[in-house]
């Protein structure tokens, strides 16, 4: 276990609030306003790990496994994605798969932690978190699928890192369905706008949001920090198909990739500030677009 | 071999002694439990040595019967199948014991002790069996055992009507199969398995093979019965007939491959979207559920979709000539099968604690079990997070050969093998997800929150004999999701036999395949410390800190009550909205009417979509068209006897008439 070998994890689990912090900022810049320190999401949870908790009369042990299960399988999601050309801590066939079910445990945990409190919603938001992202998976994994073809790899780190420019050269139409398919399932999985937006103040509009009304103090800095990791870690997925470009050293392309995440973090600042947000029932006709630009894709790259 | 006889003879004995004692329910009760453990546990032992590595051992014995043998042997595929089967039937029984006594009313638990011995004797008479006689007798004393243990609550309607579905259902699946082993037979003039050659017409073979035993399966659209027989029967019969029974089917149908030969190409596509429909639109289904057992039932045949779609993965890898498919393929579903068995398994156990305790199945009235059961909530969670596909538990582990096997297949192969990995590839993500939010329903809304019902708010822990099965089962759960890649290399003859490869080539894709699986056992083992680590830190955090207790954030309202909680039909909506087109639920709404609304209510029932659309209309057509034929039935039995003569009669004439 050298230290390069180390990179991606550490990038991902030290950096990731700031991309958060980028977004906040964007939009602030956007809207006219100063906006708050770029390390603003560092100070929140510092503030919160060192409050104390309440609970609600009605939750149980679920409710506080809740947030405990999602920071562990995020963090272990964090040792399986690639970044900027080098390998994941830990790399075999079929990771990708193990990557996307770490998600979804996180998920399955958050969604009985909110039910847990018995709070109408609560539960609305956890009904809609469900139904969201089982329309996601089949995008995300079809669009793996379709580069994967391309590069001819079975683990999600040979496969970013033959995103080359002969590769996007012989196949650059079918890559940019996949990279547009991903940006939905980036935007959606994450919580932002055009579906869920994470600085609304109405809890009947809230996806993301109001499941987590109820948690607080140690739990709450858990759900946020987990939150922010895995907007990094699909964020990484999407940056690993857009940026084909891999020189032999491997600290320039972490640093070639790190400055492409904070320009991720612009555009969906960028994107935030200029769209509204769909009604809700028209988001699932968003996500099963991102799977037909999948499927599309996969049919350019078999022909 | 003579263990499993003796086992045989166990069980059986359990059964009479059952019978024999049925004036004292406490003697029946024991002698039909005592027969089913020790018959399991002595069943268990030859099964697992044979899986072991030790060669496979057979007996045959003549019969008086036509073309037929006491002909029976246990090779590494028929072990295969009784471990799960012998396992999750003798930890039924312990908690039928409990059960039972609850549940059986002014009846006699005799009848149900012994249907439940003969009924695990015959799925183990089946896996062994080689000869097509015995086989269909074995077969059919299961599907009756079965029925009798469905209809034991026969006072209910509703019960009744599951049972006819089931054994209409059953026999138009013998049906096929019937005619499936006349002509496998046909060519040698021998019903015996190991003279079976490989007869021309595999393709139209194995069509029948898909329905006859796609019925017992449970493969959409033949599913129909099973979510009406699952939730009819006792819950630990419901757990043996949906962990085990239906698996037969699996195994008939691997069986039947042994004896075919090379396919034709869409053989595996065929299996592939079979598996595709069944999993999405059975996951859909439960869903739509309001009724814990139905839920688990339709889920069920999600599952056997699941299995269809490693299998038919698995026969398209044979026939592009991929062994790392085909491997990967049967490997994972036949993984799924045992993988199914202890969580399904699991599952109808904690339904049966459920309604056992809280005296309602309907997950409407349930709620805040948890605190009140808190071992079966846990069990019934470990179950959740298995069948939903999640890591660190065991149905992650199949699911994840399945995938890796379509990914394979996807990333390497001509279009011809590419296409179904793509589809085995989508079916599943869309299963999984399904599946997640489906079980995230079952488990938030029964065990999660304020009770619903005063029933609910009443209910106890069970007793230790329905509890500890449970517990078994959830550790079974963790314990094969760790373990996963030492149960893969004990596959290595069952693929070697299912799939006719060379030993060597499979045994070297097992391999293989194991060690991708070590590196999912590592990530697991990663998981189960890292939530360790955060556990600790959180306690650290929190230590010395105020911790307070409040009701639920309800912005600001000071009145809180458990009717204000999430449903389980509004918490299911958004999906079954989606899916409208596919589900045709259907709604009764009386909406709020006025400026000062009294009463307003909604009520969601989602019927079969197959039951409803195709074989409701074929059934009321065919019984008008023979209605024209009510008078040959009249009730007078020595009439009856003269058509028999008639009949008879008839046949020896044509019999006479052609030598």
């Amino acid at each position: 276990m050298s230290v390069p070998s180390l990179l991606p994890a550490a990038l991902a689990l030290g950096l990731a609030p700031l991309l958060v912090g980028v977004i906040t900022r964007t939009k602030a810049v956007i809207a006219g306003r100063v906006g708050q320190p770029l390390l603003q999401p560092y100070r929140d949870l510092r503030k919160l790990m060192r409050k104390g908790a309440v609970y609600s009369r009605t939750t149980t042990w679920v409710f506080r496994a809740g947030p405990v299960v999602g920071l562990a399988a995020t963090v272990l999601a964090s040792a399986l994605v690639p970044y900027g050309g080098s390998f994941a801590l830990v790399s075999f066939p079929g990771d990708l798969f193990v990557f996307a079910y770490l998600l979804a445990l996180t998920r399955f945990f958050t969604v009985i932690a909110a039910l847990d409190t018995g709070s109408s919603f609560e539960g609305m938001g956890a009904s809609r978190e469900v139904t969201f992202s089982a329309l996601a998976e089949p995008a995300l994994l079809l669009g793996l699928a379709a580069v994967a073809r391309t590069t001819g790899s079975l683990s999600l780190s040979p496969i970013l890192s033959k995103v080359t420019v002969e590769v996007w050269a012989q196949a650059a139409p079918a890559l940019a369905l996949v990279a547009a398919a991903f940006l939905v399932v980036f935007l959606v999985e994450n919580g932002r706008i055009p579906v869920d937006d994470p600085a609304t103040h109405l809890e009947l509009t809230m996806i993301h949001e109001v499941m987590i009304l109820d948690h607080g103090g140690p739990d709450l800095a858990f759900i946020l920090y987990a939150a922010a990791v895995k907007l990094w870690l699909l964020g990484t997925l999407l940056i690993g198909v857009v940026l084909p470009v891999h020189s032999d050293n491997r600290w320039l392309d972490s640093a070639a990739a790190t400055v492409a995440m904070l320009a991720l973090g612009v555009l969906t600042g960028l994107i935030e500030s200029s769209m509204a947000r769909l009604r809700l029932v028209r988001v699932p006709n968003l996500l099963v677009g991102a799977g037909v630009l999948s499927v599309l894709a996969l049919l350019l790259v078999l022909r | 071999m003579l263990l499993f006889l003796l086992a045989l003879g166990l069980l059986v004995g359990g059964a009479l002694g059952a019978l024999v004692a049925q004036r004292s329910a406490r003697w029946a009760t024991a002698l039909g439990v005592g027969g089913a453990v020790t018959g399991c546990v002595a069943g268990l032992i030859p099964a697992s040595r044979i899986l072991l590595g030790e060669p496979s051992q057979s007996l045959r014995m003549t019969w008086q019967v036509p073309y037929g043998a006491f002909f029976v042997q246990i090779d590494a595929l028929s072990a295969f199948f009784l471990l799960p089967m012998f396992g999750l039937s003798a930890l039924a029984a312990v908690y039928g014991a409990e059960y039972m006594v609850a549940h059986r009313g002014e009846r006699s638990p005799a009848a149900s002790w012994f249907f439940f011995d003969l009924l695990v004797a015959s799925m183990a008479m089946v896996v062994v069996a080689r000869n097509a006689v015995l086989f269909l007798v074995a077969w059919e004393m299961m599907a009756l055992a079965s029925f009798f243990l469905v209809t034991y609550e026969d006072d209910e309607e509703s019960v009744r009507q599951a049972g006819w579905t089931y054994l209409v259902a059953t026999h138009l699946g013998t049906a096929w199969l019937l005619v499936l082993f006349i002509l496998l037979g046909r060519g040698t003039g021998s019903l015996d398995f190991d003279r079976f050659g490989a007869a021309s017409g595999g393709g139209l073979l194995f069509i029948l093979a898909v329905v006859g035993f796609g019925t017992k399966a449970g493969f959409m659209p033949f599913h129909v019965w099973l979510p009406e027989a699952h939730p009819a029967a006792p819950s630990h019969v419901s757990a043996v007939m949906s962990g085990v029974m239906i698996k037969t089917g699996i195994y008939g149908l691997l069986r039947t491959l042994t004896f075919l030969g090379p396919l034709p190409w869409w053989a595996g596509w065929l299996l592939v979207a079979v598996g595709v429909t069944s999993g999405v639109f059975g996951v859909l289904l439960a869903l739509a559920q309001s009724d814990l057992k139905r839920l688990l039932a339709y889920s069920s045949v999600e599952n056997i979709g699941i299995i269809a779609l490693g299998l038919g993965l698995g026969l398209v890898g044979m026939h592009v000539g991929s062994p790392a498919l085909a491997v990967l393929g049967f490997g994972g579903g036949l993984l799924h099968v045992v993988n199914h068995a202890v969580f399904k398994g699991l599952l109808f156990l904690g339904a049966g604690a459920v309604l056992h305790s809280a005296r309602t199945r309907t997950i409407e009235e349930l709620g805040g079990l948890l605190g009140r059961m808190p071992w079966t909530g846990i069990a019934f969670l470990t179950g959740a997070v298995a069948v939903a596909g999640l890591p660190p538990l065991n149905g992650f582990a199949s699911e994840f050969l399945i995938y890796l096997g379509a990914f394979e297949g996807a990333t390497s192969l001509g279009n011809a093998g590419a296409v179904p990995a793509l589809v085995v590839i989508a079916g599943l993500a869309m299963i999984g997800g399904l599946a997640a939010a489906c079980f995230t329903k079952a488990f938030g809304v029964a065990f999660l929150g304020e009770p619903r019902s005063e029933h609910a708010a009443h209910a106890r822990e069970v007793g230790p004999a329905m509890r500890l099965p449970m517990q078994l089962l959830a550790a079974a759960c963790v314990v094969i999701g760790v373990a996963s890649p030492a149960l893969v290399g004990a596959l290595a003859p069952v693929l070697t036999e299912v799939t006719g490869l060379p030993s060597a080539s499979v045994q070297a894709q097992v391999m293989q395949t194991a060690g991708s699986l070590g590196s999912v056992t590592g990530c697991a083992l990663g998981l189960l410390a890292l939530v360790v680590v955060v556990l600790s830190l959180r306690g650290r955090l929190l230590g010395g800190r105020p911790v307070g207790e409040v009701v639920t954030w309800d912005c600001g309202y000071l009145q809180p009550s458990p009717r204000m909680q999430y449903t389980a039909s509004s918490f299911a909506q958004p999906l079954t909205d989606l899916f409208g087109l596919l589900l045709g639920t259907r709604q009764r709404l009386s909406r709020p009417e006025g400026f000062f609304p009294e009463a307003a209510s909604l009520s969601t029932e989602t019927p079969d979509i197959c039951r409803e659309r195709v074989y409701r209309p074929i059934f009321s057509g065919l019984g008008r068209g023979l209605f024209a034929f009510r008078w040959l039935q009249h009730g007078r039995v020595q009439l009856y006897i003269l058509y028999i003569a008639l009949t008879l009669l008839a046949l020896l004439l044509w019999k006479l008439g052609e030598a």
